[in-house]
């Protein structure tokens, strides 16, 4: 056994110029202890000390030198033992170092990295406090590294502030700089850092202030600032407070912005804007085939809204909603129910016709869901501007759309509904269906329960 | 109306910037304070992000608008001349302060300004120069500076800005040509696009002089970049990529930032008041990063949207491209070229530079990828190694099954 004392956990000089003596020497790494200082007393005594080393001199790949100046300040105890190891291994094979799958590399890597992301942390999370010495102000940080690296990140401290006198104290090892020149010292505690700086409440006030509380994502933030920096940086103490907030805060916003909404403001003016950015719409295919986009009509400050199927043949060469044959069976179905027309707003779930041609006649089909999916961006911002106290959906693609999956009609017809985002809805079949019924008695029988749906409907609001 | 002081104009002035995505500080040149009469560095690499908020965004940069007054009225906009928030104003001078007392203090890496439109374009673009000049003349301020420029003023103030920032950028504000005269009537893409031209005019100019003359100064080293709001117009995810892509080529832009429409106070009415799409955001980042880093060609990354032109919100955007074109895998680590690894979902630009320098030597198993990425078990299906073949895997229909994450709770309170 050989036992090799280094002056420092970081002294990678000295670590160099003995290993290269042991690998000139044929010394194995398993015959060598690594201590630093006096750490281990008197524990070694009786073991062979270090004969004088062979001096000579071989190449290594510079990735090697630039691994073990970052793994040599790791604080696992095997590093130098491992860094010899691996440097032996690079004497038979000169390319191991390209070879990042071996398992000795990629575990010394990880020392790097782990050294590496240490000082990048120490970059970022170094607090400054002023205060006033004898020679004026000085900048006082405490910091509490996980590995030897203030030594190897002093430089960066100095090229940043290169004009400011300052002091970084950790529990291993101070540094100071007086604007000229770099000196060190023994160890503090937090004790002897200062407390207190004035400007800690204006940076708090940041803080507190950048965040979006619509945004909260805690284990991003963890991910990136892990709790063991935390007590050192005087803005993280606002961090529980915030989270347990955020969420009435974005409820506040959401409600301010719900009581501002005065009738006669901006609304008239944002659905001609909407429907005007409708009719440039490519969100799914059926814009290809269709004249135009077929938008939603009525009194924006409307309680009642009805949602259509898609424009037919007649609403797509006319660009309104509503006009064909089974638009005129609605109108007369409202009459009969007794409930304005003229008051309520009409739309459909997709707002393209989309057909099928049989020799020259233009056959409706049947919107599939991707559609009604890509389509439901429109209706969701109708919804959000009439605000209706009751929607109605008229067939099953209208139900789809606004609840956002398959309802049956039979099932859920006849009773108020609530629909995802709030707000009441009722589901009832779509005028074309009566339209469709052969028999003139099942007709008749079909739309007396829309007549009576449409009342209900009405009625509930 | 009493005076506000420092700390409660910044509350203001921070709150309205929390809407911005863009806070890196990366990029620049490299810079140190030393020799100098001020304080500051940079380095060529990634800037330091020096806390996290709790919406996991870095905090890297004071950002902040100068005020928060604007003549204009855009709807999504927190700051529009028919909000009803609390309004504030800086001098040029508190910006100054502010940002040097946070810098000593090791806070920040710079600033990044920003302002609402008062009296007049040319005016607010002024003042935002003034800011810059003084940090860098007065002070000898050699750290970041990222200043938002206003669209239609004067070139030659926009050309100062540049001089004296690391990075300038010009929202493109909505995806759609559509959306942002809806949402943003008195502003226009032409505008906006002839500005972000004039600014890579200015980045090529100064860079060949560059090349001439050492001492030639630079302009905007760390480039433009812009941001998009996702969410407040019908602008499909395709759209969105498309147009990044087209901004990237033209404009020759660094960077694309994409922020998910989030409900404000005050809110107009032109805007539904839903919680921001966080993961369509992130999907979105993820296919940027393919266009980027992975050599995706903007078709590529289109081509992982399913029908309605969406990302889809399970799975990343690799793996659905990955998904879709099967048959070009599974990958033969050992012999494929670097373009078919950066296809393979879980493997990163890092693992497969390694992967090429490892295989010069010897082949690699399957434990030797292990050892190079985070997660061997969702990239295996997709591998060929010396010891593995997965041949009936890839296979299996359902590979996106074994693949996928678990369905996450999307990301509150995570
Ligand atoms: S049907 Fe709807 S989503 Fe499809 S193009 Fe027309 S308006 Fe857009």
């Amino acid at each position: 056994m050989r036992v090799v004392t280094l002056e420092t956990e970081d002294d990678f000089d000295g670590w160099r110029d003995v290993v290269r003596g042991l690998v000139l020497d044929h010394v194995p790494p398993d015959q060598v202890v690594w201590q630093v200082g006096d750490e281990h007393g008197e524990l070694f005594t009786g073991q062979v000390p270090l004969a004088p080393p062979s001096t000579g001199a071989f190449s290594v790949p510079r990735p090697f030198i630039d691994l073990a100046r970052n793994a040599i300040l790791h604080t696992d105890r095997e590093r130098f033992a491992l860094l010899h190891t691996l440097l032996v291994r690079l004497r038979d094979q000169p390319k191991l170092m390209e070879d990042q799958a071996d398992p000795l590399v990629r575990k010394l890597e990880g020392f790097a990295k782990a050294v590496r992301r240490d000082i990048h942390k120490m970059r970022a999370f170094v607090r400054f406090r002023e205060v006033q010495d004898d020679g004026g102000t000085r900048y006082v940080a405490w910091f509490e590294p996980e590995f030897h690296i203030v030594r190897a990140n002093a430089a960066f401290f100095v090229n940043r502030f290169a004009t400011m006198r300052w002091s970084i104290l950790t529990p291993a090892l101070t540094i100071h700089w007086d604007g000229k020149r770099l000196t060190e010292g023994l160890g503090a505690s937090k004790a002897d850092a200062p407390d207190g700086d004035p400007v800690e409440a204006v940076w708090k006030t940041y803080y507190a202030s950048i965040f979006n509380p619509a945004r909260v994502k805690v284990g991003a933030m963890l991910k990136e600032m892990p709790r063991k920096y935390w007590k050192n940086m005087p803005e993280t103490a606002l961090v529980p407070a915030l989270i347990a907030s955020a969420q009435a805060r974005e409820s506040e916003m959401v409600a301010t912005a719900k009581t501002k909404i005065v009738p006669g403001g901006n609304i008239q003016a944002a659905w001609e804007a909407l429907r005007e950015e409708a009719m440039n719409c490519t969100r799914c295919h059926l814009y290809k085939h269709a004249t135009q986009t077929v938008f939603g009509e009525g009194p924006v400050d409307a309680d009642l809204m009805f949602v259509g199927e898609q424009p037919g043949d007649q609403e797509d060469l006319a660009g309104h909603p509503f006009v064909g044959p089974a638009g005129q069976m609605f109108d007369r179905a409202m009459a009969d129910a007794g409930v304005d027309r003229a008051r309520a707003y009409v739309t459909n779930a997709v707002k393209h016709f989309k057909y099928e041609l049989r020799g020259k006649r233009r056959i409706h089909s049947k919107p599939d869901a991707g559609e009604i999916t890509a389509c439901r961006w429109w209706i969701d911002q109708e919804l959000a501007l009439v605000k209706p106290k009751m929607t109605v959906a008229l067939g099953a693609t209208a139900a789809r759309s606004l609840f956002g999956k398959a309802m049956t009609i039979g099932r859920e017809r006849g009773r108020v509904l609530e629909l995802p985002d709030g707000g009441a809805a009722w589901i009832t079949v779509h005028p074309s269906y009566l339209l469709r019924l052969p028999d003139e008695d099942a007709k008749r029988e079909e739309y007396a329960k829309f007549v009576a749906d449409l009342k209900a409907a009405a009625a509930a609001m | 109306m009493a005076q506000l002081d420092t700390r409660q104009k910044l509350e203001i002035l921070a709150d309205a910037a929390k809407y911005d995505a863009s806070c890196a500080s990366s990029g620049s040149v490299k810079r140190d304070s030393r020799g100098g009469k001020g304080i500051g560095s940079t380095d060529q690499g990634m800037g330091i992000c020096h806390a996290y908020a709790p919406d996991g965004r870095c905090i890297s940069l004071l950002k902040i608008l100068l005020t928060n007054s604007c003549i204009f009225d855009c709807h999504y906009c927190i700051n529009r001349k028919s909000s009803n928030v609390r309004r504030a104003r800086f001098t040029t001078d508190e910006v100054v302060q502010l940002t040097l007392a946070f810098y000593r203090r090791n806070y920040i890496e710079g600033l990044f300004l920003s302002s609402g439109i008062i009296a007049s374009s040319n005016y607010t673009m002024e003042q935002i120069v003034e800011v810059a000049r003084s940090l860098r003349e007065d002070h000898d301020f050699r750290g970041y500076i990222h200043l938002k420029t206003i669209p239609d003023a004067d070139p030659e103030l926009v050309h100062q800005a540049g001089m004296y920032a690391d990075r300038v950028s010009i929202n493109v504000e909505l995806p759609t040509v559509s959306g942002l005269k809806r949402l943003a009537p008195e502003k226009s893409a032409t505008q906006i696009e002839g500005a972000m031209a004039a600014t890579k005019a200015d980045i090529l100019d100064t860079a060949d002089a560059k090349k001439r003359y050492k001492s030639a100064p630079r302009f905007a080293p760390a480039g433009q970049s812009t941001q998009m709001i996702v969410g407040a117009d019908a602008a499909t995810d395709r759209d969105i990529v498309g147009r990044a892509a087209g901004l990237y080529g033209k404009f020759g832009l660094r960077r694309v930032y994409y922020s998910a429409f989030s409900p404000i106070p005050d809110a107009s009415a032109v805007l539904p008041l839903k919680r921001p799409p966080l993961m369509r955001e992130h999907r979105l980042y993820q296919s940027d990063w393919l266009m980027r880093f992975y050599e995706f060609s903007p078709q590529e990354v289109a081509d992982a949207a399913d029908d309605t032109g969406m990302m889809p919100l399970d799975i990343d955007p690799k793996l659905a491209w990955a998904l879709k074109h099967r048959a070009r895998f599974p990958v033969d680590v050992n012999r494929a070229p670097r373009e078919m690894l950066l296809r393979v979902p879980g493997l990163g630009t890092r693992a497969v530079g390694k992967i090429l320098a490892a295989r010069r030597w010897r082949r690699l198993s399957l434990a030797d990828i292990g050892r190079l990425t985070v997660s061997i078990a969702k990239i295996r299906p997709f591998l060929i190694a010396s010891d593995w073949r997965p041949v009936a895997l890839a296979d299996k229909l359902d590979v996106r099954t074994l693949v996928a994450p678990k369905v996450e709770q999307m990301e509150l309170f995570g």
